[in-house]
This record gives C-alpha cells, structure tokens and sequence, in this order.
C-alpha cells in the first residue's frame, strides 16, 4: 500500500465530505470492505453512526455494521474477537484507558500517518491526546466529545419554584434545590445506579474541589489529598444532594430521571449530554422548554469524555487501507458535523459547520476553546478497575449513613489495593 | 466421550486457576504473582459482601422453596378441579426468563410505580414497602421474587414423587386413624427425599449462579447491598478489565461449591444405595 494512494482517497474523502452530496465515488476497483464493532443501538445512536458509514461507503468503502447492544459486551465481544484472531477492522472503546493493554500488548495498528496528515496534533483537544496518543504513536481514532457533567433544567419547574437566574455557586444552587422542594417538586432528578453517582460525584468535586485537587487525585493519585479537608468538604457536599432525590430513585436508569425533567416533575438532572436526546424526542428545545449549563459561573472545569475507535492488527494490506480510510472519514469535518448533531456530542475539531448543532452544543464547543476549562474525566485517567473500585467506596458511602471520613479511608485504600 | 468432557472441564479449571495467580488484566497473562489476587480479594469489602449476600440468599432462597413447594404440591395433589391449570400457573414462571420477570418485579417493588404507591394513592397515606430501595431489606426482595420463579419447579419434582406413593398407604393410615399431615410430616416426607434432594441440588445451582435476578431488578444496589458474587466476577472479567482478580474470585466460589455439595452429593448417592439393595 503506497502513501499516494492512501492520500489519494483521504483527499478524494475530504473532498467528498466537505463539498456534500458527491456524484460518484472515487476510482477504487473494489469496495474497502470493514466490519465495525460498536455499541451504538438507540434510535438517535443509529442515526448517528449511520453518518459514518454512508460517508465511508461514499469513499469507495463497503461498511459492515456489527452492533452489540451494551458497552461493557461491545468491548467485551471485540476483546474476545481480538484473542481468538478473528478482530473486527474497526472497534469502539471510550476515549479512555480502557483499550491501553491492547496497545501495550502490541494488537492495535497505530494512525500515525492519519493523524499526521489531518494535524491531529495541533486540532484535538490536549486531554483527547493524552488518552489516544500511547508512547508518541496514536492507537485510536477520536469521534466525539462528550461532557458528562451538564446540569439540565426544567425551565416550568423553575418558575413555579420562582426561580430567576441559573445558579452561580454551589451554595446558590444548593437554594434553588430548597426552593424547588418547598414547590413541592423533586429537586434533582437522579438515578441511583453506581455509574450515575459516579457522575454526580466527579461533578461536584470538579466544581467544589476545583480542578487542581481533582488531578491531584485521579491523576497523581496523591493518597495525603484523599485525606485532606478540602476532599472531604467534597464528600460532605456531594451526600448532602441525597436529600434531593426521591423515594424512587434506586435503580432508576438514567432516561427516566430525564423524564422527569422533560415533564417539569423534577428541577434539575446532572447528566451526559446524551441526555439531550430525550428532551428532543419529547418536541423540546434547548432554551426554550430546558436550560442547560456546564458547571457555575463563568470559569467552572468542562469534564471531557468520548468514544474513539481503535484498529486490531492485522497485516493485510487492504483491510490496513480499509482501517486508514474509516479513520481518515471519522474524523473528517464533514461527517464530524453530520455525527454530532445527532449524537448529542460535540464534534473533536473546531474546523466544523456549526449550525446544525444546539444550544448546548455550541455553549460547550465556546468553552473547549478555552484550554484551561478543559478537564479529563476519570476514565482517562484511571484503569476500570481502580476506577471501578472507587466506583464502589463512592456509592457505600452515598447509600448508607457513613462518615465522610471512613469514606475517605475507603478511597485511599482501594487506591492502594488496584495498582500492581 | 467421557474423557473429553472430562478433559474440557480440568483443563479450563487448571487454566482458570493458573490465570488467578498471574497479575493479568484484560487479557491472560503468563506472569506469576501468587496469592496477590486472593489476598486482595479478601481485602476488597464487595467481595465479601457478596459472600455474606449468597450465604443469606441461599438459605431463605431454598428454605422458602422447598416448604412453599411441597405445600403446592400437597394442595394440587388433593384431587382439586382444574388441576392442569393450577399446575401450568405454579410451573409458568419457571419458565420465563429472569431479565424479563425481574424488571417486573422492580416495577412492583418500586416506591413509586409499584405496591406502596398504589396503596397510597387509594388512601391508605402511611403504608409503606420499600424493601428494594432500602439496604437493609434489597436481599429480601431478590428472595420473594426468584422464590416465586423458582417453587413452581419444587412443586412439580415433589408431586410426581408423591404420585408416586402407594395407595394402599393412605388407606391403611386411615383405617389407623392417624390425622392427614401427621401422614405427610412423618411418612410421606421422608419418603419423598429422593425428589427433595433432587430439588435441592436444583436450587442450590440456581443459587451459585444468581446473577440475571439481581441485575434485572437491582444492579446490586442501593450501593452494594444486593451484590452477589456471580455479579462480582462479570464485572471485574469485562468492564473493570482484571480477568486476575475476577479467576481468582471463580477458584473461590467453586472450592466453596465443592466443599457444600460434594458431602451432600455422598450422603444422597450412600442413601439411595443402601434403599436400592
């Protein structure tokens, strides 16, 4: 496989994609045939990805959609698939650690040249490279960027809690959850499973703990700061939102505490921006109906997450064009634009057609210009094991009437006990 | 034939165990860590909770089953009209899978959607039942509805054992004068215990492997209070990435397996030959 022909079809995909509508696919004899792991099923996921694959099959590819409902199966199935030597060409992880053995296993062809041609470098934002790129080469190819910590709000509830202005601090908000249980609302809509505690949590330290301390933990994994004050004042402010949820929230998944919202039943949700999806099915519109807002005030950390796809090793040379081809499409502005707008995320280069995308949506791509708002989320910064296990010091410490210093305790062992 | 079988299930137990003394994590590794894994097993509060949970589980679990069972099977074998019907209604949930019944069972046990808020909203303002949202009472939860899965099942093994009780037995005891459950307690139990440590063993599976039940209705919360070891094991195996950790956690749950019904299989295979010959 020469390099001009590869250049050849990423221009001839770029120029396909940026100019729209092509009229004919580019001179490649025979379909690049891909198969493409992923966990993308819901009506709005589907549509999204669909994006990908027509754009894929317009460059002269042929797309073979393998979706497995669930990440941890996706990932799972792929991770099996890889062992027994039958590797999907393209899989789906989140723009994590969790596909970092792989690489250190040496399964995964690296995008280098990819990455090179389309700047990646100089266009993605630093915490996405930090998680793709693995001893200087990039090891996936990044297709969203998802924030999961927005607070979501019902405009109605709000006014009949008489509510004027979004909160600007932690105690303002704390006001407005009081205001809203007085007008006989719920509060906070929540689900109690231990992924969206973990959510709520890491949501709350980034805005009471403050960025520095964040990193200081999941990142330097500095056991004195799990001690400190400020982290339990962290801890202590996070147990207090409980008093917030309802009877039913136990086991809630994460949609149906959206419909609550949607109905006005509840204030607020802390949540994804997947969970504009749900408010858009229900006919609503960001600014009208719902608000939404990433944190309070002006300078609060904007929590980064997202998916990539990576590609399982093979030396076949036309599944290794296959696999640079759907990385080179991903990533490209045109798809990127069309993906985003229906996944809910935002796309990983500013360099796109912005007016399809929401309120939301362009609010969250204005404050990723700014580099020091960015935040890593956990995943990128712990293995899933560790971060798994304080998953579970998390959500004993929000379900039972423990001390925020056990918890503490807690935390900084199952720091100690999940690395080797 | 044998020997192949034979052959799979040691090996990938010896391979199991050899991989529960490596420190790998999303994929085996050859490397050897000796009891790291088990050390920090026991070390990790989940895990042991989870033990605890199936020690709690498994007792209530086949202790409800088994009266509630034989009581069913008793009940139908009265000679009652409709029989076929009754028997069809006690088995069907034995048949249905666990993902579905257990999301069935969350909606009803749910303080809002389920029994306490229907009771509420016809007026009765201070009833309350919330067992699943509650941490101390989620386990139970889990017993009444894989119960209710799973006695249908105890029903239909014992009532073909007691159709298979002589006649002539009732007739004589009646001439006795002995009082009907006297009959059942002291002759016809133990003559059923062929179908009841059948049952048991039944049960006892359905135990080791409890994993759809919780997920469908609790996902082991609020917290980590319905977590159960099968659960724990899938996981660290898939989305926590420590296939160590997670084998590890396998050797235990099957020596302990072992230790529980390798007697129990002795005492049942020593009591069916001494009542053969």
């Amino acid at each position: 496989m020469s390099k001009a022909t590869t250049g050849t079809v990423a221009g001839a995909v770029l120029a396909l994609t940026l100019a729209g509508p092509a009229r004919a696919a580019a001179p490649v004899p025979a379909p690049l045939k891909a198969t493409v792991s992923h966990w993308w099923t819901s009506g709005g996921e589907s549509a999204a990805i669909r994006q990908f694959a027509d754009a894929f099959n317009r460059a002269g590819g042929q797309w073979i959609d393998q979706a497995v409902a669930g990440a941890d199966q996706s990932r799972a199935s792929t991770i099996n698939r890889i062992v027994g030597g039958n590797a999907p060409v393209a899989a789906q992880f989140n723009t994590s650690r969790q596909f970092r053995d792989i690489v250190d296993q040496g399964l995964l062809n690296n995008l280098d040249d990819v990455a090179a041609r389309g700047n990646w470098d100089n266009i993605l934002p630093r915490t996405i490279i930090d998680a793709i790129k693995v001893d200087g080469h990039y090891y996936a190819a990044p297709v969203d960027i998802h924030m999961p910590a927005w607070f979501f709000y019902s405009k109605a509830a709000f006014a009949r809690a008489g509510i004027k202005a979004e909160p600007a601090t932690f105690d303002e908000f704390m006001q407005h959850l009081d205001l809203l249980k007085r007008a006989g609302l719920i509060p906070l809509a929540f689900g109690g499973q231990v992924w969206q505690e973990k959510i709520l949590f890491d949501a709350v330290f980034a805005l009471v703990g403050g960025p520095a301390l964040y990193l200081k933990i999941y990142r330097d994994r500095d056991v004195r700061a799990v001690h400190s004050p400020a982290f339990r004042d962290v801890l202590v402010k996070f147990r207090r939102l409980r008093a917030y949820t309802d009877p039913g929230a136990p086991g809630r998944n994460w949609n149906d505490a959206t419909a609550l919202v949607v109905s006005g039943r509840a204030g607020v949700q802390i949540m994804g921006d997947w969970a504009k999806g749900e408010f858009t099915t229900a006919g609503q519109v960001a600014g009208r109906e719902f608000g939404c807002f990433p944190g309070f005030g002006p300078k609060a950390p904007y929590v980064v997450a997202g998916d990539a796809f990576v590609f399982p090793k093979t030396g076949k040379p036309h599944v290794v064009r296959a696999q640079k081809l759907l990385a080179t499409v991903m990533t490209a502005p045109g798809p990127q634009a069309e993906f985003s707008a229906r996944k809910g995320s935002i796309p990983i280069r500013p360099d796109v057609d912005m007016s399809k995308l929401d309120l939301c949506a362009r609010k969250g791509i204005e404050i990723m210009a700014d580099k020091s708002r960015q935040l890593p989320n956990t995943e990128m910064l712990l293995d899933p094991d560790l971060n798994g296990a304080l998953q579970d010091v998390l959500t004993n410490y929000w379900n039972r009437d423990d001390t925020p210093e056990r918890a503490q305790q807690a935390f900084a062992q199952a720091m100690k006990d999940n690395t080797w | 034939m044998a020997l192949t079988a034979l052959g799979a299930y040691v090996l990938t137990f010896l391979w199991t165990a050899r991989v529960s003394l490596s420190s790998a994590r999303i994929f085996p590794t050859g490397d050897f860590v000796g009891l790291g894994q088990y050390e920090r097993l026991f070390r990790n509060a989940r895990w042991l909770l989870s033990l605890q949970n199936l020690a709690v589980y498994a007792l209530l679990f086949i202790a409800a089953c088994l009266v509630l069972g034989f009581l069913l099977a008793v009940f139908i074998d009265q000679q009652v009209a409709g029989e076929g019907a009754l028997r069809t209604v006690f088995l069907y949930p034995y048949a249905m899978s666990f993902v579905a019944t257990g999301l069935v069972w969350q909606w009803i046990l749910n303080p809002e959607l389920g029994i306490q808020g229907v009771a509420r909203r016809l007026g009765f303002g201070g009833f309350t039942f919330d067992w699943i949202v509650r941490q101390e009472t989620v386990l139970y939860t889990v017993v009444i509805a894989t119960v209710w899965q799973a006695s249908g099942l105890v029903m239909a093994l014992l009532l073909s054992g007691l159709r298979g009780i002589d006649a002539e037995l009732w007739k004589a005891a009646r001439i006795d004068g002995i009082p009907k459950w006297r009959v059942y307690l002291s002759i016809v139990l133990p003559m059923l215990w062929p179908s009841l440590s059948t049952a048991f063993i039944l049960l006892f599976v359905m135990v080791v492997k409890l994993f759809d039940a919780v997920v469908a209705m609790t996902q082991g919360g609020p917290g980590t209070a319905s977590e159960v070891p099968a659960k724990f094991i899938m996981d660290y195996l898939f989305g926590r990435a420590n296939v160590g950790l997670a084998s590890a956690a396998s050797i235990v749950l099957l020596l302990t397996v072992l230790a529980i019904v390798a007697p129990f299989c002795y005492a049942r295979s020593r009591a069916l030959q001494r009542s053969g010959g």
